[in-house]
């Protein structure tokens, strides 16, 4: 909410600027020091100030705007209007039936906000008034930090904070760099490295930084931490050079600096234009699909309500056309009453009707409901078995909403890299070409050795040899792993790292640093990046030095990356690496054959490979490289087109050296795990960018692919060969003749003796399927057959997929007409679009860093432990909330039922059955926690079976407890209920004298009982009913069922003993007074009690034992297995072999 | 993937990040307590055949029983009722029932021949009947006020704007308020026993202890306290239009007067169905026993309490009570009812236990 706020304000500030003032990129003078005359124009802009409002309210605005933003939501608006007409018209019960349930859910709600928005003005007026040191006339100044402006030139020492969102010019580093943290922004804890402008890098003191004369170009704030595009001009002489700027000269404020003494920044973004600030905007809210079926039976009884109102009112209407019944002489309106129009009376009538029936739709259902899911998420965190010893991280709940959808879950989509594999890699071998070299030391690298490989292969002759160093300097080279020394960490002592090593590598990507410690072993160790210049020890321990020109970035569309270096004698190179398929086409020389043969080979295997090339540049080519690399550079639009462009310009003519392999093993119990999500009936989609043939080994080894599956093939080999349209036909004809022999009986294809289907699709078949139709009229249904062929299959393996094509499967398939639950799973930024995509994101707390995590609804540390999520914690949840949710309904058709059935026999007079204090507590304390309480702690099987049968998960999939059918199932019993006990009393009361017995023992007098005693007679046997249904219901009594269960209804006699027992001052009526105490002292009313309670329950009880005989669903059955467990115990522990009552079994 | 960027990240950041990182790893990880990990010992039972047999079965025996005593019981309850509206032109009170208006001076007043064919032992009740009176209509169930009843003098001379119409008259305001006190039942009912030798005996009827103990000396109080002069008390008020007489001239007896009376204290405990009857004297104290001998008896009606114009019935009605109170034979016939099919559904899950049971354990075994 604050959210859409925020981005309003920012909003209008920025059309206050003005529509004309309005532009892309903004300019920064920094120091606020004008640029030369000369220089383009820039319009100048107003920024706003870095105050940080988190807050939404202000004291003044608190009532009215929290009191609007409650009220939007349509259950309170409802119940405010209720209550409102209440307030205006004659209405049978008073305004503080719904006022005061309301009243209490407005005020705890406003407290809790209040109280949370005072927390944050705390927070906000701590940030916006801590000092910051700005740079002015060459002297550090204290200012507040909201005083701070763009432009400003800003000090921060260690440990200190970032104020707003700064470009690095200087460091007290040597080489312009500082260590930050951005452990509160994006939950990585690890210290990132960024960069100072080169040009400004040396202006290290503040006479010096304020000296600098230059002005910044950049976008205009946008929310993505990682993107960052600007130029800085620096006028010096007058002569301005112009320099790129990226995210690594950004500090975001939020960040912290470690292990810098100081540095100076200017400011770019402030205030709510941080990217702190954009970022708070909360993500697209998702809806489980129970909380649909809810808000579906609410419409239903909403229909139902407006419906019993009407038939009220024209009831009511037909029955008093006979004046003597409208205002017999005994009951005479009001002369005003009276006067009033027709029309008017029958509105007012069919208002009060819907006031009287308006608990139907409990105000307390979305309380109990918000309360479930708040305080149940509690239990995901807790779970000790899914607390990581290793990364000491335990489950995380970023959203409490969707809880029960983990039960519902029938497509996962999992990513490889890092979810499924450690992503801990290991380098296993290389291969230049054609020979093979392994490290014999396969452990972590922790013993050196010069010596250590093996030559598979004959020996390689000495052209080879000058190729094979050429391929081990390359891998030292290319990459962008970084030596982190050991008194940069903070002085802590690293036991794993206290031998030999001073140093480790470290860098985002595991596979980087398996390589360079892989050349380690293998006698070339990268030492360190020191001014621009790479250092390596060869095996001669020789250090060798090249410049490190420019780093060509990896990313996910290229699948490459590439560095220029030059050696110490001068030559320029380029080398790259990257996936076989990015590489070989741009390779121009080398052993292609013996390679390609072996990176097949290693990817079978399951290995990851990866292909390094060269090319020798000649200085003019170098030249033109740069002008190229700096041209695209400095663009501020479609920089990263440009660069793009660019990239693929300088990468080609490659030398083929070689390749790698390193292994990334599967995590702890993945097949296990994927195992049994497939035994629940899930089908499990593995979205990887890898290459197929690895990611083919890693499914057969996760057992997504079992040995009987039989593969089909939708890949750009295949679609060469045939067209796409053939291919696709081919392969539905396949599948559905199997599976049209055979109906969709999900056991027998669980049974295993028929062929399971597995499909194998590439990025660039999926993207060929998913265009849009155009060409001929038959590619329409290609997404349409696409899907029946995936249907049929229960695995897929998409491989080769950039991130948006992962999210665009989830929308593919949860768009299909089925519209099927979905789960992502990823632990990396590229899956951040699929878990926003699906319905339920899961973030595994990977190596990749915490963006996953961030974006995800769910958080876990490991694959393996998705298992209880969804088979224990998932399935619990959703039993739960599905009861809740029809007895909530079931419990106020019991109460609201025998209203309307009174209704005919007082004239349709909306005259209320029960009492006014009944009436409103019925749902708020006789009732409401006894559900709450199962709804938290119920478990129909215990945890282990979930666990151990995962085709249990199956009973309750596609929403199965909530459908139509059990939902008239609830109704109906509650409406029989109903009927029981308001025909029960009215039986009792109608033709005999049901009286009670006396005046306290004293006589024996029959005193006759009215309509109050009634009433509470019939709520009697509906609250004892509605709770006994319930604990029929429960599955696992613990002591605090026991405990809420009974007392709840101990409190209810408390209660009305109470209520009745005394003459209560404030109220102008004393109906209630003794009512519950006389009835009680009537047998008959004890007998009935028991009579209805029973009558009311037999039913119910009857068709679950039925039903449970009769049509077991898989549930029933596991519970009757446990049963019987038990009973064998039983027997052999009493060591009789006679056949007990298992009664006497389950009762013990 | 390889997503490689500026941004160096250490290894195993956690560890090595800032201070006591030991520390906070120890309170990462979750309590391991019984609630938190969901694991409190618990009773599960399952509803099967097997478990609710016996319970139907035990339903069954109890109720049925129950049941049949509960019906022996109330038949044994004696038990007259007489019409006596005079919507017949046969009837004795029909010309009564014919020329009706609240004021009139002269008392209509007839008489019913009756005959009990049974003695009546023990404490007898006198019950008058209604039918199709909507006490229990909304705007009639809350037009009292309960205050005025409990002797608030405020109230007494402003009552609560729930009692209008029937507020004020003549600006004067009413005692007792409301709709309910206004339509008080007013006929009065005598009976007499027609001796076989020709005498009538006039019945005694008690008019005490009718109403609920703490209706009559909690809930009910006249203004002004116990020893009050009813009369002055209520001086500047006015009586119940439909009334007679007012409030303080009810009964002769003091402590049975006023709002304490208990007619009146019976009349304003509203009936929850339009069809009711009220308890209206006991016969208790007589000293003949049987209470009321077998023979014929006379009711005496003075017919003052109009039903025609809304299509209601008057009754009159003679019965005996038990343990369970009045003659009750729905609830003997519930207990039987629900007694009778918990156990025939006893008899149905037990074959079906055994059909099906057998059948699932092998499905189970092979399982």
């Amino acid at each position: 909410m604050g959210m859409d706020f925020s981005t309003l304000r920012t909003l209008i500030s920025r059309y206050c600027v003005g529509e004309e003032n309005w532009v892309d990129s903004r300019t920064i003078y920094i120091g606020h020091k004008e640029p030369p005359s000369g220089t383009e124009a820039f319009i100048q802009q107003r920024y706003p100030d870095n105050r940080i409002v988190s807050s939404k309210y202000t004291f003044w605005n608190f009532i009215p705007k929290n009191m609007f933003e409650q009220f939007r939501r349509i259950a309170n608006f409802y119940f405010l209007i209720i209550f409102l007409i209440q307030l205006i018209i004659d209405t049978p019960t008073s305004p503080i039936t719904s006022g005061l349930p309301l009243f209490f859910v407005i005020t705890v709600t406003a407290i809790k906000q209040g109280y949370e928005d005072w927390l944050r003005h705390k927070a906000d007026n701590s940030v916006n008034q801590c000092p910051v040191h700005v740079v002015q006339h060459g002297k550090v100044v204290r200012k507040q930090s909201r005083k701070l402006r763009v432009g400003d030139v800003v000090s921060v020492k260690e440990d200190e904070t970032f104020p707003c969102d700064l470009i690095l010019l200087s460091t007290s580093r040597e080489d312009g760099t500082c260590f930050v943290t951005t452990a509160s922004l994006d939950g990585e804890s690890s210290h990132k490295t960024y960069y100072a402008v080169q040009d400004t890098r040396a202006y290290n003191t503040e006479k010096e930084v304020d000296s600098i004369h230059a002005t910044i170009e950049c976008e205009q704030p946008q929310p993505d931490l990682y993107k960052f595009v600007g130029r800085i001009n620096i006028y010096m002489d007058n002569e301005p050079v112009a320099r790129p700027l990226g995210s690594e000269n950004l500090l975001l404020r939020g960040a912290t600096l470690k292990n810098t003494e100081y540095i100076y920044a200017v400011a770019i973004y402030t205030g709510m234009e941080t990217k702190m600030a954009l970022n708070y905007q909360s993500k697209s809210q998702k809806r489980s699909a129970v909380e649909k079926s809810m808000n579906a039976y609410l419409v239903v009884y909403l229909c139902i309500l407006i419906g019993k109102s009407i038939i009220n009112t024209i009831m009511k209407y037909a029955w008093q056309a006979d004046t003597n019944r409208d205002e017999p002489w005994y009951n005479h309106r009001t002369v005003s009453e009276r006067e009033r129009h027709i029309l008017i009376r029958a509105f007012t009538d069919f208002l009060a009707f819907m006031v009287l029936f308006n608990y139907i739709i409990p105000v307390s259902m979305y309380v109990t409901v918000e309360m479930q899911k708040f305080l149940g998420s509690y239990f995901i965190m807790w779970d000790d078995e899914m607390f990581d010893e290793e990364l000491g991280e335990r489950a995380v709940v970023n959203t409490s909403d969707l809880n029960e959808e983990l039960g519902q879950v029938e497509y996962v989509f999992t990513d490889k890299t890092g979810t499924l594999t450690e992503n801990n890699m290991e380098f296993i071998e290389c291969c230049v070409d054609g020979h093979v070299y392994v490290p014999n030391i396969i452990c972590n690298g922790q013993v050196m050795t010069g010596a250590g490989m093996d030559m598979i292969d004959t020996s390689p002759g000495p052209g080879a040899r000058e190729h094979e160093e050429l391929f081990f300097r390359a891998l030292c080279l290319c990459h962008t792993v970084q030596v982190k020394e050991e008194e940069t960490v903070d002085g802590i002592k690293q036991g794993i790292h206290q031998g030999k090593s001073t140093s480790f590598y470290i860098s985002s990507s595991p596979d980087e640093v398996a390589l360079v410690e892989g050349m380690k072993r293998l006698g070339f160790t990268f030492l360190r990046l020191k001014d621009s210049h790479m250092e390596i020890l060869n095996r001669e321990d020789e250090i060798e030095r090249f410049e490190l020109l420019e780093v060509l970035t990896f990313d996910s569309v290229r699948r490459r990356m590439s560095v220029i270096v030059r050696s110490s004698t001068g030559e320029l190179y380029l080398f790259c690496k990257g996936a076989d398929s990015s590489i070989f086409p741009r390779v121009i020389s080398g052993k292609v054959e013996q390679i390609k043969a072996r990176v097949e080979h290693n990817a079978v295997e399951g290995l990851r490979t990866l292909c390094v090339a060269y090319r020798p540049l000649s200085p003019e080519q170098y030249q033109e490289v740069c002008d190229l690399l700096n041209g695209a550079k400095l663009a501020l639009q479609d920089r990263d087109r440009q660069l793009a462009e660019a990239y693929d310009l300088i990468e080609k003519d490659l030398i083929l050296l070689g390749a790698t392999a390193v292994e990334d093993r599967l995590q702890d119990k993945a097949a296990d795990t994927i195992e049994s999500l497939h035994k629940a009936g899930m089908k499990v989609w593995v979205l990887t960018g890898d290459k197929m043939e690895t990611a083919a080994a890693t499914c057969y080894a996760s057992k997504l692919f079992r040995r009987n599956t039989q593969i089909l093939e939708l890949t750009t080999k295949r679609t060469e060969e045939q067209s796409l349209h053939d291919v696709l036909f081919d392969l539905s004809r396949t599948v559905l003749r199997q599976h049209g022999g055979m109906t969709r009986d999900t056991f027998s294809s669980l049974s295993g003796d028929c062929t399971d289907y597995g499909l194998i699709i590439d990025g660039a078949t999926l993207s060929a399927v998913m265009r849009p139709a155009q060409e001929d009229s038959n590619s329409g249904n290609y997404k349409e057959i696409f899907l029946e062929i995936c249907r049929n299959c229960s695995a897929v393996l998409c491989c080769r997929m950039a991130p948006l094509q992962k999210a665009q499967i989830v929308k593919l398939i949860k768009a299909s007409k089925e519209h099927p639950i979905t789960l992502a799973i990823g632990d990396g930024a590229n899956d951040v679009s699929m878990i926003l995509e699906a319905h339920v994101g899961i973030g595994i707390m990977g190596k990749e860093g915490r963006q996953a995590v961030r974006n995800s609804d769910y958080a876990i540390p490991k694959f393996k432990h998705l298992k209880k999520m969804l088979l224990v914690h998932g399935h619990y949840y959703y039993i739960r909330i599905s009861e809740l949710v029809q007895y909530f309904f079931y419990k106020n058709v019991c109460f609201i039922f025998p209203q309307f059935l009174y209704q005919f026999f007082c004239g349709f007079s909306q005259q209320p059955l029960y009492d006014t204090a009944y009436l409103t507590l019925y749902n708020i304390s006789f009732t409401s926690l006894p559900i709450l309480l199962y709804s938290l702690i119920e478990q129909h099987i215990n945890m282990d079976i979930l666990k151990k049968d995962p085709s249990l998960y199956r009973d309750i999939a596609k929403n199965s407890l909530l459908r139509w059918r059990n939902f008239i199932y609830w109704t109906v019993l509650g409406v029989y209920d109903a009927v029981v006990m308001f025909f029960g009393a009215y039986f009792l009361f109608d033709n005999t004298t049901f009286t009670s017995n006396g005046q306290l023992m004293t006589t024996n007098t029959q005193m006759m009982f009215g309509n109050w005693t009634f009433g509470t007679l019939v709520f009697t046997v509906l609250v004892f009913t509605v709770t006994f249904k319930l604990a029929l219901d429960t599955h696992y009594w613990t002591w605090i069922n026991h405990f809420i269960i009974w007392g709840s209804l101990i409190f209810f006699v408390i209660f009305s003993l109470l209520w009745g027992g005394i003459i209560w001052p404030f109220l102008n009526y004393q109906r209630m007074y003794y009512v519950f105490m006389q009835m009680l002292s009537s047998g008959p009313a004890w007998l009935s009690i028991i009579l209805l309670i029973t009558a009311s329950l037999v039913p119910d009880v009857v068709k679950k034992v039925i039903w449970r005989a009769l049509w077991p669903t898989t549930t029933e059955r596991i519970q009757r297995v446990r049963d019987k467990r038990e009973f064998e115990r039983a027997l052999a522990y009493h060591s009789s072999d006679s056949l007990l009552d298992d009664v006497a079994v389950t009762e013990t | 993937m390889m997503a490689t960027s500026y941004n160096a990240k250490d290894e195993d950041g956690h560890i090595t990040v800032s201070g006591p990182g030991g520390g906070t790893l120890r309170s990462r990880k979750p309590e391991n307590t019984a609630f938190k990990q969901q694991r409190l010992p618990a009773w599960q039972p399952i509803l099967t055949a097997g478990t609710v047999l016996p319970a139907f079965f035990i339903i069954g025996l109890i109720f049925i029983p129950i049941g049949i005593g509960l019906y022996v019981t109330s038949n044994n309850i004696r038990e007259f009722e007489v019409d006596y509206t005079g919507v017949d032109v046969s009837s004795p009170c029909f010309n009564c029932s014919q020329n009706y208006s609240w004021n009139s001076s002269r008392p209509c007043t007839c008489t019913i021949p009756f005959y009990l064919e049974q003695p009546y032992e023990g404490n007898v009740y006198m019950y008058y009947g209604l039918s199709n009176f909507y006490q229990n209509h909304r705007r009639y169930v809350k037009s009292r006020d309960d205050s005025q009843l409990h002797g608030d003098m405020d109230s007494l001379l402003t009552p609560s704007k729930e009692c209008e119409p029937y507020a004020f008259h003549d600006k004067k305001p009413i005692a007792p308020c409301g709709a309910i006190a206004n339509s008080m039942f007013n006929d009065t009912l005598e009976l007499f026993y027609n001796d076989p030798n020709g005498t009538k005996v006039l019945v005694p009827l008690a008019n005490t202890g009718i109403a609920w103990f703490t209706d009559k000396y909690v809930k009910f109080k006249n203004p002004g306290g116990d020893g009050a002069n009813l009369t002055a008390v209520f001086q500047g008020t006015s009586k119940p239009v439909n009334w007679l007489k007012p409030v303080y001239e009810l009964d002769k007896n003091s402590s049975n007067n006023g709002f304490i009376n208990e007619d009146f204290i019976v009349w304003m405990r509203t009936a929850a169905l339009p069809t009711f009857r009220k308890l209206y004297r006991t016969i208790k104290d007589a000293k003949v026993i049987p209470t009321l001998p077998s023979g014929n008896y006379t009711l005496e009606v003075v017919y003052n309490y109009p039903v025609r114009s809304f299509e209601g019935r008057k009754r009159m009605i003679l019965s005996t009570i038990s343990w369970m109170g009045g003659k009750n034979p729905f609830l003997g016939i519930a207990y039987v009812t629900v007694g009778s099919v918990c156990f025939f559904l006893g008899v149905v899950l037990l074959v079906i236990h055994h059909k099906c049971g057998n059948r699932n354990n092998s499905a189970d075994i092979s399982n």
